[in-house]
């Protein structure tokens, strides 16, 4: 089988300062990782590959140093890196990001063998949408899984796929037909360790480097600012609120929790008391 | 295991193994690197100053796209005491030549840009790899090295052990003993960020100018040690460093004593308004000539920190990593060219251009210099700084006193606190440990 996994280089959100006068992100020196939720979802592939054969490709779009983030997925496993590098996706929204993807991935369909999985993590760290996976899904006409805790059985014969998502309220067991997009939940594996021969060959392996062209991207209107809807108006940082919540104790013995809540409420704010019974009232 | 076999296996990725490395490589040699940080740098602390002759013997074009931050017009020396400090300093418009001396540079982004260059041409850089242990034949020689990752044994004809202060991989091998404690300070710094326009107003520079302050004094509580001020392009690098022995003796904190060296009435105006970007401590060899151990055998050699190589009283380390990382590439190149095995005896040809450089000949000239400052640390490090700036204040306080009165009650000082014979005596030391 083939795998695709999307991963996006951020930096590390431990090591982010907000500007204490501008308010903006002091971006300089911040070290960069691979989106943490990728990487339940590029581990989810590397077992399914290793359980059912095939290849496990991972693609990236951004700029030229987001190549340190595909060798470091080579390092865990990865068979084979995908960067899509062009000065046309800069300032791309989800929008314009999915696009660019769908249209790499029917490249890489194309080019390395259609995929049967497409994996992307529930959302990024940066930018915390969870858009992207959805909008590759929508353009590359796949069925949709977002938020899987649990892929429970691949029936590549069948093309079929059987897997567990969580939901409100409780775990949604889904079947489907393949190929399908999937959106994996966070803390359900844990990223192995790449063997030496894994990692030798990730420090050598050329990466396959596409621009919007080569990626067969026609329409560079859809690409980066200019395919972008979205406009960031503002950057700030939230005030703290001057009130602070307050604990208020309760017997655990007494009879009635509700009435000795209320009560101790309206003892805190008498103000309260009255407006919720002229209101009951003009009810 | 891994069945590829490499020239030379370097450990570690600081300045040391990225010379060798980078040495080896561009002469042909087939070699691996193995760094146990998350990216070459990541574990590297350094204050940091970088010679620029010493890198152009690796790489003579570096300034082209090394990641520098400012080059130093203006070196200054202060003697403090608890709330002021007497300064020397030196400043010439001569630094600001075509090809300046020194750098100051920031180790995470200097060493990214040093290992790039190893990769292009063609060393195998493998991080997140820790060395386990060296891998011995029956006969002890070292023929590669053992890590932590599965399947992870790797052969070749010569390992280069850059693995830092600690030399954990020699001694787990026998090949040395661990360094004493007496032989290593414990440095703690921090980052300070600044806007550039508020570091070049501080310290009088502009453009690329950079500053750099250096200390002793009443800071270090009698113990062998040194403060620091950096300036980078946008930031402050602030630290001061004593021996681990000190430490352990005076059960000083060292962080609490970088707080007080930071709110110093000299230093806090320096760093006001800035914002802490980064905490390190580190281990600094400090035990000169005398505490080197070891340096090469059957299948092995060892270089910079781990060798012991530095220069604690002219603060040179990391020119000396690279120029030992630099000669035992080159030693070992010349041996794999005329197809000598790298025995013990056809590697002590890596000894022998470490003996004819600068860095042997300078680590000998002050091979008496840290066991001076080490026995003699309350009178280098307490005592002379605060009569030093009990001169200084006597001299410029004008209060009706008449001079010649000032002079003998500063005299006198000196000789309350530290015996006539004893002056002479730290003076004479003094002298015999530098010629």
């Amino acid at each position: 089988m083939h795998i695709v996994v999307c991963i996006k280089q951020v930096p590390d959100s431990a090591q982010i300062r907000v500007h204490p006068v501008t308010n903006t992100i002091m971006r300089q020196g911040v070290p960069t990782i691979i989106n943490p939720y990728d990487l339940f979802a590029l581990e989810e592939a590397l077992r399914l590959r290793d359980k059912h054969g095939g290849e496990v490709t991972v693609l990236t779009m951004g700029p030229p140093m987001a190549e340190d983030s595909l060798r470091k997925a080579l390092t865990f496993g990865a068979d084979r890196a995908v960067l899509l590098t062009d000065r046309f996706f800069a300032g791309s929204d989800t929008l314009a990001t999915s696009y660019a993807l769908a249209q790499a991935i029917a490249k890489i369909g194309e080019t390395f063998g259609a995929p049967d999985i497409v994996f992307t993590g529930k959302q990024t760290i940066d930018g915390d949408t969870a858009q992207v996976g959805p909008g590759i899904a929508k353009r590359r006409n796949f069925l949709q899984l977002t938020y899987v805790s649990k892929i429970s059985d691949v029936d590549l014969a069948g093309g079929k796929i059987r897997v567990e998502r969580r939901a409100e309220g409780g775990v949604q067991v889904l079947e489907t037909k393949l190929p399908v997009l999937i959106t994996m939940l966070e803390g359900v594996n844990e990223m192995r360790r790449g063997s030496m021969s894994d990692a030798l060959r990730a420090a050598r392996a050329e990466l396959v480097v596409w621009s919007a062209q080569d990626a067969g991207i026609e329409d560079i209107l859809k690409c980066g600012l200019r395919g972008s809807p979205t406009v960031v108006k503002r950057v700030f940082a939230p005030s703290p609120r001057a009130e602070k919540a307050k604990q208020v104790e309760i017997q655990p013995a007494a009879i009635d929790t509700a009435d000795a809540l209320i009560e101790t409420i309206f003892g805190q704010l008498p103000a309260l008391e009255g407006e919720l019974v002229e209101l009951h009232q003009t009810l | 295991m891994i069945e590829e076999k490499f020239d030379a296996i370097v450990v570690g990725a600081g300045m040391a193994g990225n010379a060798a490395a980078y040495t080896m490589a561009s002469r042909g040699l087939k070699v691996l690197q193995l760094e146990r940080g998350e990216y070459p740098g990541s574990k590297n602390v350094q204050g940091a100053i970088m010679y620029a002759s010493m890198l152009e013997k690796i790489i003579p074009n570096f300034r082209e796209d090394a990641p520098l931050e400012r080059h130093i017009i203006e070196q200054r020396f202060w003697i403090m005491d608890d709330r002021g400090h007497t300064a020397m300093q030196y400043r010439s418009d001569d630094f600001n030549e075509e090809k300046p001396n020194r750098y100051t540079i920031v180790r995470a982004q200097f060493d990214k840009w040093f290992s790039r260059k190893c990769r292009e041409v063609g060393v195998t850089v493998l991080t997140e790899t820790t060395v386990t242990d060296l891998l011995m034949d029956s006969t002890g020689k070292c023929v590669g090295v053992k890590t932590d990752r599965a399947g992870g044994v790797l052969r070749a004809d010569v390992v280069v052990l850059a693995e830092g202060v600690n030399g954990l991989l020699g001694t787990r091998a026998g090949l040395r003993e661990m360094p004493k404690a007496e032989n290593v300070a414990l440095a703690v710094k921090e980052m300070h960020f600044l806007p550039a326009e508020t570091i070049e107003s501080r310290f009088n520079l502009s453009g690329d100018e950079g500053c750099v302050i250096e200390m002793v004094g009443t800071f270090s509580k009698g113990m062998t040690g040194l403060g620091f001020v950096y300036t980078n392009r946008e930031s402050i690098s602030v630290g001061l460093g004593c021996l681990v022995s000190d430490f352990a003796e005076s059960r000083e904190s060292p962080y609490a004593m970088l707080e007080a060296f930071k709110n110093h009435p000299s230093i806090a105006p320096l760093l006001a308004g800035s914002e802490v970007k980064e905490y390190a401590a580190h281990l600094i060899p400090e035990g000169g000539f005398k505490a080197i151990p070891q340096l090469y055998g059957d299948g092995w050699v060892v270089v910079g920190d781990a060798a012991h190589f530095n220069n604690a009283i002219h603060r040179e380390g990391s020119n000396l990593a690279m120029t030992s990382g630099r000669l035992a590439g080159e030693a070992i190149h010349r041996l794999k060219a005329g197809r000598d095995a790298p025995t013990k005896e056809n590697l002590k040809l890596y000894k022998e251009l470490l003996d004819e450089s600068f860095l042997m000949k300078d680590l000998k000239k002050y091979k008496d210099m840290p066991g001076l400052f080490h026995t003699n640390s309350k009178n280098f490090f307490l005592s002379y700084p605060e009569l030093i700036s009990k001169a200084a204040q006597n001299y410029l306080r004008v209060d009706g006193t008449p001079k010649l009165e000032m002079e003998k009650k500063t005299m006198k000082n000196f000789i309350e606190k530290r015996s006539r014979l004893g002056l002479i005596s730290d003076a004479v030391k003094l002298a015999f440990a530098w010629r």
